[in-house]
């Protein structure tokens, strides 16, 4: 789909706010992402010639953040926290449960994060980011099927509100 | 006595009366924005010495005092920045995510008030990717304060000008460090850059940057309101006010509390937080996140103090503590703490990046019963070369404090559990040596 000529002009608002175009990097990748679903090649390409530098090096800083995805993901990534907090409170079952439940499905991607600061909610998961715990695998699929059939309304997978901005 | 919280940065997000964050809630019940009033009044070097006398320390892990930190930037130079870190990812913090969403005109109050005393003219809160909630509120909150003029052009009638930015990171621990986040902030890889030159003379796009801790600068409008020595009088020695500590882990009531520094870990622990849950003996605890070294149950009624922690070879680094009852392998915690380092290194310094993921395969052994009899050894031996010394406060070949910090379970096992685990290790190495099938 690529970039409307609505993104550029937020794009370039987004430039203007910096006093050094460069700090807008990882905002326009996120702006990609919101818009294909993932940050495609094309979309580095174009943001490369509006911050002045080359698609290379944008693929250098995209590559290094886990939130930017470089293939499609599908509509929902679910979170799992298995760090130590969540360790100790059955998170890697959660991460094995949601695994299983979830396998082969292009519309939801599982993965398994670092600490995701909600340590008092043990074990802890994000759904497009929006925040769940303490849940089992049970509770979780709820929430998750809540989400595909539309009865909840996600964020994007850059976890930005739907229809804000 | 009574254990209790001594709330001041927390209150309004505890005690209001109706659960809004928004500026019109902040204004009546928590007089936001009155110390900015107050602060545009006075000349910056004077708030600078105020935050000095308050004895306020970062809060983000480091511990260095606020106002010099300020006073270090060399005079006269301009453009000069102030970064906010809110890109709270120590594994087991989670003060900073709270006060993000529950309280967001007060950090932008004492961002503002910090940005004036420093003389800066944009101000950034990197706030870390996955706070979407967080990201949401704080955009709000700074919107309603350009929409009332404390952002923006000759800020309330008094000639400063401010521009608040609030920058989304992406997915990355790294970008917590002070001059990682400089880095992410230039739309660079978020990789630590070598001090000197500090970030105080040169900081972000080469210019003067102070870096400051959501909490540290949450407790600003409140030293400007009621002094620093008001601030100084809470605490104990060096370790003044209050502080936000994340407890969680295996207690009966995991959560944030604001307490007077100098309570002891006892008081806070079982106290407030109600102690290891279903009663079960603690076997260890984190006293100062994922990168402090660990404690044991007789350290209990040793203070909350920031200097003590280091008597004591740990830290009370980001606030947060995490205890661990008598069910829990020790070792399975040390490789999920290495496992997270080795995959957040960010690959700069050979040291680390190769040893983050030597130690991490190592202890996967070792925890999965196929250790070798010295593997403990082993780890602390090619371990100084990442530590050398292995002794907190930790020596370091690398950049930043992540190398030391993957090796500080690592030293933590040593000192808490050497014994055993040695005889754990050889243990293990007899029973599967008595399995092994002589060839025919």
């Amino acid at each position: 789909m690529g970039f409307t000529d609505e993104d550029r002009v937020r794009a370039r608002a987004i430039i203007d706010r910096y006093p050094h175009a460069k700090s807008a990097m990882l905002p326009l990748l996120l702006l990609a992402q919101d818009r294909d679903g993932w940050v495609t090649p094309e979309a580095m390409e174009e943001i490369a010639v509006w911050l002045g530098t080359t698609p290379a090096l944008v693929l250098g800083t995209c590559s290094f953040y886990t939130m930017l995805k470089r293939e499609p993901v599908g509509d929902l990534v679910v979170s799992v926290c298995t760090n130590i907090a969540c360790l100790v409170n059955r998170g890697p079952e959660l991460l094995d449960g949601l695994r299983s439940r979830y396998e082969g499905d292009t519309a939801i991607m599982v993965e398994e994060v670092e600490c995701i600061a909600a340590c008092d909610r043990a074990p802890a998961i994000q759904i497009n980011y929006e925040y769940y715990g303490p849940v089992d695998t049970t509770a979780a699929v709820d929430i998750i099927e809540q989400y595909r059939s539309g009865a909840l309304q996600a964020r994007t997978i850059s976890g930005s509100s739907r229809g804000a901005k | 006595m009574a254990i209790e919280e001594t709330r001041i940065v927390t209150k309004f997000l505890r005690d209001r009366p109706q659960d809004s964050w928004e500026y019109a809630v902040a204004r009546e019940h928590n007089q936001a924005y009155s110390a900015l009033e107050a602060a545009l009044k006075r000349d910056p070097n004077e708030l600078i010495e105020e935050v000095k006398t308050s004895g306020l320390r970062g809060r983000g892990g480091a511990g260095f005092s606020t106002g010099q930190k300020w006073s270090f930037l060399p005079a006269g130079v301009f453009p000069r920045y102030l970064a906010i870190n809110a890109d709270e990812g120590e594994p087991s913090t989670f003060k900073d995510h709270m006060l993000i969403e529950g309280d967001p005109h007060q950090l932008i109050e004492g961002t503002i008030i910090s940005a004036f005393a420093i003389g800066a003219h944009h101000a950034f809160i990197y706030i870390r990717g996955e706070f979407a909630l967080g990201t949401e509120r704080l955009e709000a909150a700074v919107a309603e304060a350009y929409k009332n003029g404390y952002l923006g052009k000759d800020i309330l009638g008094s000639g400063f000008d401010l521009e608040l930015i609030v920058h989304q990171g992406a997915g990355c621990y790294i970008a917590g460090d002070e001059t990682g986040l400089l880095s992410s902030l230039e739309g660079e890889r978020a990789m630590p850059r070598i001090k000197p030159p500090f970030p105080a003379v040169q900081g972000l796009f080469a210019a003067p940057t102070v870096v400051n801790n959501v909490e540290t600068i949450s407790n600003i409008p409140h030293i400007v309101r009621k002094g620093g020595e008001w601030y100084a009088s809470m605490g104990v020695n060096k370790s003044t006010g209050t502080r936000i500590f994340s407890v969680s882990g295996m207690v009966e009531r995991p959560g944030n509390y604001e307490i007077e520094l100098g309570m002891s870990f006892r008081d806070l622990i079982e106290g407030l937080a109600g102690g290891v849950r279903g009663g079960r003996p603690m076997q260890f605890f984190i006293p100062g996140g994922a990168s402090a070294p660990w404690l044991l149950p007789e350290h209990l009624d040793e203070p909350l103090d920031m200097d003590r922690a280091s008597e004591l070879r740990t830290m009370l680094g980001s606030g947060s503590i995490m205890a661990f009852d008598d069910t829990v392998d020790p070792l399975l915690v040390s490789w999920r703490l290495a496992r997270f380092f080795a995959h957040e290194s960010c690959g700069k310094c050979t040291p680390c990046r190769e040893g983050s993921s030597w130690i991490e395969k190592v202890l996967y052994r070792m925890t999965n019963g196929l250790g070798r009899p010295d593997d403990l050894d082993l780890l602390l031996d090619f371990g100084s070369n990442i530590v050398p010394g292995l002794n907190a406060p930790f020596a370091q070949t690398t950049i930043c404090a992540l190398g030391p910090s993957t090796m500080s379970h690592v030293v933590s096992l040593d000192r808490c559990f050497g014994a055993e685990i040695r005889a754990r290790l050889q243990k293990d190495f007899d029973k599967r040596r008595s399995l092994e099938v002589t060839p025919a």
